[in-house]
């Protein structure tokens, strides 16, 4: 077993769906003890929605559910109960960090804000996701991983390359923005463990879904106020980046500056168009990016991806495919760098995850199944907590477990 | 309590464009003393990108390194000095920086560092517990490790840019930062989860993220689906796999639009009503979840024929009055005259010695005991040679001044 860099922390996560469980989880993989609440009877939403194994619906077998959970334990508990609240509350006590994501609403409801909780437990750091945040005048409302992207300004930025503004605005098919939003969340989550083991002072951290995403795009964002630029999904015709058809699917080619360019040109063995004056340097190349891609369009028709990206690169231009989903989850790089994991999971069986956004070499991630719903409530009811199998019983069938 | 995190905790940074910087920045914002070190000869390439500003700008190749405004919004926080790297002096220098330093931050190709004598296991004879994060775009192992990339490259092989676009469209990849900032994002996490395993256990350690692997592991949902069920997902504009409405419809103005997403019948009834309950809800074929996905282009005509005669705010402000989760797409003008951001502080200004005022964003994050904040400006090149080879090691005047003549120090 390698040393875990978290061991010791204990992790409350009161979250469903996605950016809540995808902060827990970066801290629970890298050994932190994670005990997730989930609803009662339900469990986490993310159970209910696919992909699931075999397309049949099954709250066990659901992908989003079984990686967004990796390495955590499960209990359920309905905190509306005044046993379930009382329970809460005691794991709150134990907890370093609380994680939630629920409308701020529903937490003052409960009496979970952070004030109420850090009289319980004064070093607790509490971190709270939500669309836009606990103050302002939009704290309250409803966004799902659409509206998020929107709300974020991500989504009026693609499709990039975009020559019809008459067409929306767009997000990619999957929920990788909200997946951000968890990893955000979870940088500003364990910056704030750093001052507690000198000074042990717990704080309440403040996460907006919609300020984690638009500070990704920052630079372009505040063109704005200081270019008087209004960045958008239209293409930027300046830029030398762009995607070109070919023999057996799309090319993502990149020719900024001088190195680039001659890697670009050398890589098509250097045709009689490149020569031209308005390919000499980049400011002209980038006005005339049309051209170029009309010259480099009939070669490209002429080569596989493979060929252009291998040649390309070792010629020194940036080029490289625009990889299915399949192509992705086969690459031979990611299978030596052992980027997919196999993890067994007792109703879904044997299944390969993306491993980790990063790669430590003495605290390395490691896999271990998410929880059953409700997997571990005695381990946490009776052994953590010290409630009597009798107690246990009678909570469950109170609706409270 | 109140102060930073990460005060007293040293970086230095060999970055370029956005991962590496970003990075360190993520770390500054929460305090971190960081030390940029670059040469004339070899600037952070950021520094020459300009633009001619306006509505229809060009981007322009700078000739001043202090004048670039997206290099400020990556490097706020920071100090920069110089040195050029292909001398051993210089080299010499990087280490001594790394000696009193905590973090190493780099994403240059890897092997680049490794060649001028600044690999890990260099840096780790001088500073045993030195936590060194290497960010490429595939790693610093496996075939394709010495390949190009930049975040389009990235983007395109860890799967994001093959389904993003409309259905019938090429593959789109989004213009802007976040692709890159996300592996910064992911890289300072890493950087931290190591400075806890540092203070409980005195050992530092290398770290060898992948920009491609963030990628992948943010579209973790559809290599899921491949794994389970070999289903390949593609682009698909905003359409969600059961839920309708669930896009966005035009409204009143010019390239103005609203994200609208029903999950429920509870919800579409709230909708209905909002809209007034004209004759077409209540069509028995729009019913049901089931239904509305069934019928989802003639439902987005529908709805559409009434966005279009109404604001994006007041689209907005309409539904989210009756619960139903509609949120405009924003533009980047947008951000800047909303009522809630203004509230939130998103935004605050600097004041930079050459450019003037600049607005920047606020770091994201919102700790109530200690702040993650701006305080300074981006460094000048070179802003900082005095305080850190004269303070922080010890350099007198006439040392330095050698140096810079030697251009060691350059």
């Amino acid at each position: 077993m390698s040393e875990k860099a978290l061991e010791g922390t204990k992790v409350l996560e009161y979250a469903s769906f996605i950016s809540g469980p995808y902060c827990s989880k970066l801290l629970a993989d890298l050994g932190a003890e994670v005990i997730k609440i989930e609803r009662t009877g339900v469990g986490d939403e993310a159970r209910r929605r696919g992909p699931f194994l075999g397309d049949i619906p099954h709250p066990e077998r659901s992908g989003l559910f079984l990686y967004l959970n990796t390495n955590k334990k499960g209990i359920t508990l309905d905190p509306e109960t005044q046993t379930g609240r009382k329970i809460f509350l005691e794991l709150v006590r134990w907890a370093d960090i609380l994680i939630e994501d629920k409308p701020p609403k529903e937490m003052e409801e409960l009496g979970f804000t952070y004030d109420k909780l850090k009289e319980i437990n004064p070093q607790l750091i509490m971190t709270s996701i939500t669309p836009f945040g606990q103050t302002g005048p939009y704290r309250d409302y409803k966004a799902y991983p659409l509206n998020v992207v929107h709300g974020a300004g991500s989504g009026y930025l693609a499709p990039g390359g975009s020559q019809n503004l008459e067409r929306e605005p767009v997000k990619s098919t999957s929920f990788s923005d909200d997946a951000a939003c968890g990893i955000s969340a979870a940088f500003a989550t364990i910056c704030a463990l750093l001052p507690r083991w000198s000074t042990g002072v717990g704080q309440y951290i403040d996460v907006s879904k919609q300020e984690a995403l638009m500070a990704m795009d920052q630079v372009e964002l505040c063109q704005y106020p200081n270019e008087g630029k209004v960045a958008s999904r239209k293409v930027d015709p300046r830029m030398a980046i762009r995607v070109t058809p070919c023999k057996d699917g799309d090319m993502m080619i990149i020719a900024m500056d001088d190195r680039q360019w001659k890697g670009l040109v050398s890589m098509m063995d250097e045709p009689e168009w490149t020569k031209d004056e308005i390919f000499k340097d980049i400011l002209s190349r980038m006005q005339h990016m049309g051209e170029m891609l009309k010259n480099v369009a009939p070669w490209a028709m002429q080569h596989t991806r493979d060929e252009m990206y291998h040649t390309g690169q070792e010629r020194g231009a940036p080029v490289a495919p625009i990889r299915s989903i399949e192509e992705a989850a086969n690459w031979q790089q990611f299978k030596e760098r052992d980027f997919f994991v196999e993890i067994d999971h007792p109703k879904a069986g044997r299944i390969s995850y993306p491993s980790a956004p990063y790669k430590l070499s003495k605290t390395p991630w490691e896999g271990g199944a998410a929880p059953l719903l409700g997997q571990h409530n005695e381990e946490v009811y009776s052994t953590l907590l010290g409630y009597s199998k009798e107690d246990i019983v009678m909570m469950r069938e109170a609706g409270v477990i | 309590m109140t102060g930073r995190v990460l005060e007293g905790i040293r970086a230095v940074e060999f970055g370029q464009f956005y991962v590496g910087p970003y990075t360190s920045e993520a770390l500054a914002y929460f305090g971190a003393e960081v030390i940029k070190v670059e040469s004339i000869r070899r600037p952070d390439p950021t520094r020459w990108f300009g633009s001619t500003g306006g509505p229809d700008p060009k981007i322009i190749i700078l000739t001043d390194p202090n004048k670039s405004v997206g290099f400020n919004e990556l490097n706020l926080n920071k100090l920069s000095v110089n040195l050029d790297l292909t001398k051993p002096k210089a080299v010499e220098l990087a280490k001594k920086i790394a000696e009193v330093s905590d973090v190493i931050v780099e994403n240059n190709r890897p092997g680049v560092l490794d060649r001028l004598g600044l690999s890990y296991e260099a840096i780790r004879e001088v500073k045993p517990d030195i936590i060194y994060l290497s960010a490429s775009c595939r790693g610093s192992t496996g075939p394709e490790r010495n390949y190009a990339g930049f975040a389009p490259i990235f983007g395109s092989l860890g799967g994001l840019s093959e389904i993003t676009g409309y259905a019938d469209g090429p593959p789109a990849p989004p213009i802007g930062g976040r692709t890159d900032i996300v592996c910064g994002t992911a890289n300072a996490f890493s950087i931290i989860t190591a400075l806890i395993h540092r203070e409980m256990t005195g050992k530092g350690q290398y770290i060898d993220n992948s920009d491609s692997e963030v990628i992948s592991c943010l579209v973790w949902d559809t290599i899921m689906d491949y794994n389970l069920n070999g289903r390949i997902q593609t682009r698909r504009g905003n359409k969600d796999d059961i839920f309708a409405p669930h896009d966005c419809y035009r409204c009143k103005g010019e390239d103005d639009w609203i994200s609208i997403a029903i999950s429920n019948d509870e919800e579409w009834r709230a909708f209905a009503g909002a809209i007034g309950n004209p004759d077409w809800a209540k069509e028995e074929r729009f019913q049901d979840a089931y239904l509305r996905k069934k019928n989802e282009e003639e439902l987005d005509r529908l709805i559409s024929q009434w966005t279009i005669s109404h604001t994006k705010y007041e689209v907005m402000d309409i539904l989210q009055k009756a619960g139903v989760a509609a949120v405009h797409s924003f533009s980047s003008k947008d951000f800047f005259s909303d009522p809630h951001l203004k509230e939130r502080g998103a935004f605050t200004e600097v004041e930079h010695p050459v450019i003037g005022r600049l607005t920047v964003m606020n770091p994201p994050w919102k700790l109530s005991a200690t702040p993650a904040e701006i305080v300074r400006h981006a460094p000048l090149f070179g802003e900082h040679n005095n305080y850190v080879f004269g303070e922080l090691l010890g350099m007198s005047q006439e040392e330095i001044k050698a140096l810079m003549d030697e251009q060691v120090i350059y």
